[in-house]
């Protein structure tokens, strides 16, 4: 089963002074009141953040639904804003894998991957040993969901004293944060240029296609960022 | 109405489930200290920092609202805190709320 000790250490990293707690939960109080706005009610509004706990998918499919999609083109839709989730994934359950762990754990808490909870446990990683790791993330994982499931219910019920500026200054909380948090994690050559490589390559990609924008900065600059990095190397 | 809210819930919880659950499946397989463990790194930092670039320079929701050079000040603001503050995360991120809904009523 899963290690209490390393879990609730994994669940208290929220509470650091430099916590994702305030942003993550400022944004889902964003979603929370747009939600309600959409016609949403809290039970479908909590559903919502349980079940997809990824920001940018949520607010696709809010538009999606504002402009009558189909389900086929909102799954697309989503699927192509949240396939980031990807290489995040594979870039850390290698970190966490462990024979002596059971497959199920991996299954269940991939449901976390998201970039508050993999920034966490990208900078902490190393401090616990590998074969507890991913009680650590399970851990990291819960708290940060709950942040997000708790703020939905406080944006719900609070968008009525929420106004346009306040609602604008809580959407640019998470942007500015993972940006910091991206400043913060460039510590090596690799990562270094796959943030900068990304940021650049990202925006300009839009122009040509919004939709694969993302997708490709991140493909395109992130491996440009390897080669660099291995050539540096050698 | 409440019946197609349901769907399109489970439709996108599926779609999100699916990156993470493959992702989850193909790690199986590759050693952290791997080159392809070491090139995804390097794909999901970029993506994610593709990602925030996106969401500054071309917004969606309310932020659309904002203007070009009222995000770059805040952005720029930011960054002035993060560093003046020894890296901490909780300050510019804090800040930055309170500057842009200033800067929103301003002009």
């Amino acid at each position: 089963m899963i290690n209490k000790y390393f879990f609730f250490k994994g669940f208290k990293s929220i509470l650091s002074y430099d916590s994702p707690a305030i942003a993550l939960g400022c944004c889902f109080i964003a979603i929370g009141a747009l939600l309600k706005d959409l016609g949403f009610n809290i039970q479908e509004s909590v559903f919502s953040t349980m079940l997809t706990y990824a920001l940018p998918g949520s607010l696709v499919m809010a538009e999606s639904l504002l402009i009558g999609s189909s389900l086929l083109n909102i799954f697309l839709a989503v699927w192509f804003v949240n396939a980031r989730l990807y290489p995040m994934a594979v870039s850390l359950f290698p970190l966490m894998m462990h024979k002596n762990q059971p497959k199920w754990k991996y299954y269940f808490s991939c449901h976390f991957i998201a970039v508050s909870a993999w920034l966490i446990m990208k900078s902490n990683y190393e401090k616990i040993e590998k074969e507890h790791r991913i009680d650590f993330w399970i851990g990291i994982g819960s708290a940060t969901w709950s942040v997000a499931v708790l703020g939905t219910i406080l944006g719900f019920y609070f968008s009525g004293y929420l106004n346009k500026e306040m609602m604008i200054g809580l959407a640019v909380v998470n942007p500015i944060y993972f940006m910091c948090m991206m400043v913060g994690a460039s510590k090596t050559l690799e990562i270094t240029l796959s943030v900068v490589l990304g940021v650049t390559l990202g925006p300009i990609f839009y122009f040509f296609s919004p939709e694969w924008s993302i997708l490709l900065g991140g493909v395109i600059g992130g491996t440009i960022a390897y080669f660099i990095s291995e050539l540096n190397v050698s | 109405m409440s019946v197609s809210i349901i769907y399109a819930i489970l439709v996108t919880s599926a779609a999100t489930f699916l990156s993470r659950f493959l992702g989850a499946i193909s790690s199986e397989g590759i050693k952290e200290t791997s080159k392809l463990f070491k090139w995804f790194n390097c794909l999901a930092y970029a993506t994610l920092a593709a990602l925030i670039a996106r969401t500054i320079i071309f917004p969606v929701g309310v932020l659309v609202e904002t203007s070009y050079i009222d995000r770059s000040l805040v952005v720029i603001f930011s960054l002035i805190i993060f560093f003046a503050f020894k890296k901490n995360y909780v300050y510019p991120t804090v800040l930055s709320a309170v500057f842009l809904s200033i800067l929103s009523v301003l002009f």
